[in-house]
């Protein structure tokens, strides 16, 4: 990850910081991040999958929306999506899916995971490829 | 508990909640992805831009569609989650009407796609509703006062969009070039549709 506290991405800052001039731009990205779009992924191919009620999450969200509004009323550090993510987290966890400590636990430990953890299997450079699935050509070149 | 997972990163937890889902097989991932991808890709304002296109050349269209919004956007083809109630609000040029969630961010999906960042702000939920005039002067948009302005709070049952006003001198144009002039924040109400 990013240096100490590096989390805050100066775009989500400088948006809620200027509430008053809404942007306007009409080509502007649908997500900000990845996990965003990770977090409006899973609210959909769950509520498709017939595993949360959208009413349900819509619901939470409110719920969400509204204490945030409470607890912050100067507006500043606002992110549409933490709401999102913690409503989602919450009708997960309800709907008995998987349990909020478990996430925490998941999330723990991918915090303590090195830099460039992903693919953790496929990090030998410099190896012979292994074959596996390779399938023999011979079958479509029979030269008489 | 929540507490402990809310103390970190949201990054890491979409991450951990997104493989905990695919690995109990509650979640396949390319569902997800795909989902994505269309939202980002596909769906967005150039559908409710056609949609007005076609209201604009088209009175018996435009009357289909003032009666049942997501009838005659399913015409077109544009259907799908967010948008089995939508109503279609007419301006005229003494009535203008802008749209908001001030609960939480309902919005026409198929037809404009994901709301904007401005649209999910607090601010503008509040504001609009209370002095939608100034709100929309700083979008550009100046109203005189003779024109009424209506604010239109969606909600679970419904989804808003505006057919704005035909701009002037757009008599010659096809179809195509006219959902060329039409904006997603037109189809707000936070704008006028273009001029050529």
């Amino acid at each position: 990850m990013s240096g100490p506290g590096g989390h805050a991405d100066p775009a989500y800052l400088l948006d809620a910081s200027g509430p008053a001039a809404p942007p306007r731009d009409n080509g502007e990205l649908v997500f900000r991040a990845p996990w965003e779009s990770k977090a409006f992924g899973l609210a959909l191919a769950l509520t498709d999958a017939g595993l949360i009620d959208w009413e349900d999450f819509r619901r939470a969200l409110i719920g969400e929306i509204s204490g945030w509004e409470t607890a912050h009323p100067s507006g500043e550090g606002w992110s549409y999506y933490d709401c999102w993510l913690r409503s989602l987290e919450r009708v997960v966890s309800a709907g008995g899916l998987v349990g909020a400590g478990a996430v925490a636990d998941r999330a723990a430990q991918l915090a303590a995971l090195p830099p460039g953890h992903d693919h953790a299997d496929a990090g030998h450079p410099g190896h012979d490829h292994p074959h596996a699935g390779h399938d023999h050509p011979a079958a479509g070149h029979d030269h008489d | 508990m929540t507490t402990a997972a809310d103390d970190l990163d949201p990054a890491l937890r979409a991450e951990a909640l997104a493989s905990l889902l695919i690995e109990r097989g509650l979640v396949d991932e390319g569902v997800m992805n795909n989902f994505i991808k269309t939202y980002e890709l596909s769906v967005g304002p150039m559908n409710g831009a056609k949609v007005v296109a076609r209201a604009w050349i088209d009175p018996s269209y435009r009357e289909r569609l003032l009666a049942d919004g997501t009838g005659a956007i399913a015409e077109l083809g544009f259907k799908g989650p967010q948008g089995e109630h939508i109503v279609v609000l007419e301006n005229t040029p003494g009535v203008h009407h802008v749209v908001v969630c001030t609960l939480c961010s309902c919005y026409p999906w198929p037809v404009l796609g994901l709301p904007p960042s401005w649209y999910k702000d607090p601010s503008y939920r509040s504001r609009i509703v209370r002095e939608p005039r100034a709100v929309l002067a700083e979008f550009g948009l100046e109203l005189g006062e003779d024109v009424t302005i209506r604010v239109f709070d969606s909600s679970s049952e419904v989804r808003y969009m505006v057919l704005p006003l035909r701009p002037a001198g757009t008599e010659g144009l096809s179809e195509e070039e006219l959902a060329a002039l039409v904006t997603r924040d037109a189809m707000v109400g936070v704008a006028q549709a273009g001029t050529p």
